[in-house]
């Protein structure tokens, strides 16, 4: 019905309504950069557990967040993600003792450089769990969906990059 | 090491705004040591303006690549066919390596991507400190391997101010008195007798202030003036 919906307005002249249908049908893609030994298993326990969360995140495992590189998340954003979560173990539970730590480091650079750059930080954000909070988990992809979604589409999207 | 920090995203933007081409170029020397304008620097730095212009609804084309060494002709040829392919150079290297650049390509815009600050050592991982002041003829081994030019906030070489609380510069509590280093440092060697002797006059036509200055070592030169 939705769909029909939009496609009816969309061929007709009214920009406005057009632009609110559009809004309302936004589906962020997020990103998940998730440790290995907490993000990733929290997000396999919010699976097991049967906890809902929206679909809009695509989860990468990475062996430690202390593995994450500011390039992954800039490059990420060039190419027209919505969002990122960077999930990393609780504070001192690093399996690597500090890589969580050294990740919080680079994710506060890296909300430097996008607001130097005119591109909203709260598109990015660091979390900490453990591998038992697979609820967290859910409620974290939940909360960070509505936010990018209050936020609108990457002004990135559909543009390819020149270059690189 | 020289030492030099980035420059902010928008200023870069303003600078590079007539340019639609655009060469991120990295050092592979000080500035990849002290994470200012090496191969990851290039790639954060190139990601973060694709990302600003193209929020701006702008294409650029923003290519990147790192040489050696920007200050040595030799590592610089290499890029010849990327730089005249493009409309800018941004460098990332010291303020010698973006001249080197512009020299080598007297055609081409070549843009400063960091500040040069100083040089200096590694103090501890993330925070690097001033050393050396480049005076031309170094006085350190008249003060205890500290050097005054650099070390007090005032160059004074040849006693304390009077300024100092607590062994730290009047200029801000942050900065330790290079005199009050000096003494320590002379008196953990044994050697505070030094104070006693007059401090050797500074030939400042040594330093900047003799002009722009060059080193010619005749036993390492190829060309000699003679063969042109």
């Amino acid at each position: 019905m939705a769909l029909s919906l939009q496609v009816f307005y969309l061929e007709g002249e009214d920009s406005v309504v057009k632009e609110r249908l559009l809004d309302m049908a936004f589906e962020p893609k997020i990103l998940a950069l998730c440790c290995h030994y907490c993000a990733y298993a929290a997000a396999d326990l919010a699976g097991s557990m049967r906890a809902q969360y929206p679909p809009n995140v695509r989860v990468l495992r990475l062996p430690c967040t202390g593995k994450l590189d500011t390039g992954y998340i800039l490059r990420a954003f060039e190419r027209g993600i919505d969002g990122i979560i960077v999930a990393g173990c609780l504070e001192g539970g690093c399996h690597f003792q500090e890589g969580n730590l050294r990740a919080r480091k680079r994710v506060t650079l890296v909300r430097e450089l996008m607001a130097e750059a005119g591109l909203e930080q709260e598109r990015l954000e660091m979390f900490n769990l453990s591998s038992a909070q697979g609820q967290t988990f859910a409620d974290i992809v939940e909360m960070m969906t509505g936010r990018i979604k209050e936020l609108g589409p990457s002004p990135l999207r559909e543009k390819v990059a020149v270059g690189g | 090491m020289i030492v030099a920090h980035r420059k902010n995203i928008q200023d870069l933007k303003a600078i590079l705004a007539p340019h639609k081409k655009i060469l991120v170029l990295g050092c592979g020397g000080c500035v990849t040591v002290c994470l200012a304008g090496g191969e990851r620097e290039v790639g954060m730095i190139s990601s973060a303006l694709r990302i600003a212009y193209r929020v701006d609804g702008d294409e650029h084309e923003i290519h990147e690549t790192t040489i050696e060494r920007q200050c040595e002709n030799q590592f610089i040829e290499e890029i010849l066919p990327k730089v005249q392919e493009v409309d800018a150079v941004l460098s990332l290297a010291c303020g010698a390596g973006v001249q080197s650049i512009a020299e080598r390509y007297p055609n081409k815009p070549v843009y400063p991507g960091v500040d040069t600050k100083f040089i200096g050592i590694l103090q501890e991982q993330g925070i690097w400190t001033e050393k050396c002041a480049a005076c031309g003829q170094c006085i350190v081994g008249f003060y205890g391997a500290v050097c005054p030019l650099t070390r007090c906030s005032k160059a004074q070489v040849d006693g304390p101010c009077g300024g100092a609380r607590n062994g730290k510069c009047e200029v801000s509590p942050e900065i330790d008195c290079g005199w009050q280093l000096i003494y320590d440092r002379l008196k953990a060697i044994g050697q505070l007798d030094r104070l006693l002797d007059p401090a050797p006059l500074t030939d400042w036509s040594k330093s900047h202030e003799g002009g722009c200055r060059k080193v010619v070592r005749e036993d390492q030169r190829v060309k000699t003036p003679t063969s042109g």
